[in-house]
């Protein structure tokens, strides 16, 4: 796998980056990918942030797992982010294992894996490093920036933090401040790896082992909180696990439990452990309203971006609830804001399914916002 | 025909307001007199609407609008944040339209609203001559299907303005293609003969 990880792009960010906690960092690596050409004005880029298990990889085929990339649905030639029209960057948040400065990566201080010695990063943090991969690609203004979950978090913070870096914003599924709840689940999933013996206190890095059924545990939780029970009902009922019967011991007997199962050890096939600790406590420290002391109507004030919020009904971990409060937010500051709720069973997750709906309004926005920040850039 | 009338309504509207102003379009449809207001009047237009496809409509045409149910939604609207708020004929189709109304007035400096006229003789004499429940061109609906829980006339808006201290600056009658001004001394008569009432209050 880190051969493979030697051929990814990579920026090396120069500038130095003084991180939320006061350390700060320089000269580290930025993994990205990127799709489609940018045209000769420089109008047509649009920015994705990824979610917490995400990567750089958002569609085509992922170099290093092989596998679809996460938004093939959305993203792609003809699809509703049309790569044949559209240039789409992608970049690996810090804190991440796909290439960008993460807690995999060798401290040249030590020499290293840094393991728990990495700093401890914020969702601002995360975004500041990718505004300067934009200088690096020329991009003065992006068309479009979007993103789902963590990646719709990232794109409010770089709306308050760059209010002029791009013309139009889809935040998805996402929400202004971490709630209680989705406190409470990112505790689980570190608890789950922290509890693993292998972990170690995050040395396990030192010995090239992973704490692969804390991590499973982990993207289990997660896996869970992504669906809703509905969906998870339909989808798996009590059916059993190619068999009659049941085997009256704790092998998974059912199909959901042989599911997660399945997700969980995949995922510790393609992630980092210490990567989860360090992207839930960034996603659990953010609060827009915090950091704008005014709350949410001032992290929003004098925003000349264009804003779709989307959210679907079945879901449970960011919900309508939540983001219907971004939009009552940009309406108190003025901002020019359209909002869809998708009605769908399939929950958190809905936003990388094929939700023709939600496909269709992504599509109607972008290609809406093209011709306009054409007109615009015109004039 | 239908859209025919439809547009003189929206250009009624659409004379009724000033220039370079803000205005909040309540049940916004799909945007056609959002677009019209933003094109003719250099309107910074908003809007809100409950169904889904109407709604994809309005991104396909780059029109801001919330998704969103008026009678519960409009809170989240600031207080005078809009010149104009408007309300095309579903006044009648809230379960509460005097609270509906006081929150229009809330977050609209003036408020536009244009009702179906039940007191238009032709759902008169629908009434008196065939006792049933009228179904006529600007009220397709039978009484079973009907969206319309209040039903009200001309008239009955003008005195509920006047009952709630809400003052009318504006009130127009539209028949077919013809607008008149309907004022306290001609509303008997322009109650019979409009189609639809356009109100300008606040």
């Amino acid at each position: 796998m880190n051969k493979k990880l030697e051929n990814i792009k990579k920026y090396t960010v120069s500038k130095p980056l003084k991180l939320d906690c006061g350390k700060t960092i320089n000269n580290f690596p930025l993994a990205y990918e990127t799709y489609g050409k940018l045209n000769e004005n420089k109008d047509n880029a649009i920015l994705v942030f990824h979610a917490l298990t995400g990567d750089q990889f958002v569609a085509g085929t992922n170099l290093i797992t092989n596998k679809e990339g996460w938004w093939v649905t959305a993203v792609g030639p003809g699809k509703a982010i049309d790569t044949n029209k559209y240039f789409v960057i992608c970049a690996n948040v810090i804190g991440g294992c796909m290439g960008s400065l993460g807690p995999k990566e060798i401290n040249p201080e030590n020499n290293k894996p840094y393991g728990l010695d990495f700093p401890v990063i914020t969702i601002k943090d995360m975004v500041k490093a990718q505004e300067s991969l934009l200088d690096h690609l020329g991009i003065n203004k992006l068309l479009c920036a979007t993103g789902g979950s963590m990646g719709g978090m990232q794109l409010l913070q770089f709306c308050a933090t760059f209010p002029d870096k791009t013309f139009s914003a889809i935040p998805i599924a996402c929400s202004s401040s971490h709630s209680a709840q989705n406190i409470a689940l990112n505790e689980l999933a570190r608890q789950a790896i922290m509890a693993d013996p292998v972990w170690d206190n995050g040395k396990y890095v030192l010995k090239n082992v992973q704490p692969k059924n804390g991590l499973a545990v982990a993207r289990m939780v997660g896996h869970i909180s992504y669906l809703s029970e509905k969906g998870m009902q339909e989808k798996f009922g009590r059916k059993l696990q190619e068999k009659a019967d049941y085997e009256f011991s704790f092998n998974a007997d059912f199909q959901v439990e042989s599911y997660l199962r399945h997700q969980g050890f995949a995922f510790v096939e393609r992630f980092d452990a210490n990567s989860v600790l360090y992207i839930t406590r960034a996603m659990d420290y953010f609060d827009l309203s915090k950091q704008f002391k005014g709350g949410l109507t001032e992290a929003f004030k004098n925003q000349k971006t264009k804003f779709l919020v989307i959210s679907f009904s079945s879901d449970w971990l960011y919900t309508t609830k939540e983001n219907k409060d971004i939009v009552i937010a940009l309406n108190a500051s003025g901002a020019d804001v359209s909002y869809s709720e998708i009605i769908s069973d399939k929950g958190h997750d809905s936003f990388l399914l094929n939700e023709p709906e939600f496909l269709k309004t992504l599509k109607g926005f972008i290609d809406s916002m093209y011709g306009k920040f054409k007109n615009e850039k015109r004039i | 025909m239908e859209n025919l009338k439809m547009k003189k309504e929206f250009k009624v509207i659409a004379e009724l307001l000033s220039k370079n102003t803000r205005v909040l379009d309540v049940g916004c449809g799909d945007g056609s007199l959002m677009a019209l207001l933003k094109k003719d009047k250099n309107i910074e237009v908003r809007g809100l609407e409950l169904n889904q496809d109407k709604v994809q409509q309005c991104i396909n045409k780059g029109l801001p609008v919330i998704q969103g149910n008026a009678e519960t939604e409009l809170h989240q609207f600031p207080n005078q944040s809009f010149d104009y708020v408007i309300l095309s004929q579903t006044l009648q189709a809230f379960y509460n339209p005097e609270k509906v109304l006081k929150e229009l007035l809330r977050v609209g400096k003036s408020v536009v609203i244009s009702i179906p006229n039940f007191g238009f003789w032709k759902v008169r004499t629908k009434l008196l001559f065939f006792g049933k429940m009228p179904v006529t061109k600007t009220l397709p609906n039978t009484w079973y299907n009907t969206p319309n829980l209040h039903m009200c006339t001309i008239k009955d808006l003008f005195n509920f303005c006047d009952e709630k201290n809400i003052k009318i600056k504006k009130v127009i009658g539209v028949n077919e293609n013809k607008t008149s001004l309907i004022k306290k001394s001609n509303l008997e008569i322009k109650n019979l003969f409009s189609k639809l009432g356009i109100f300008l209050v606040g």
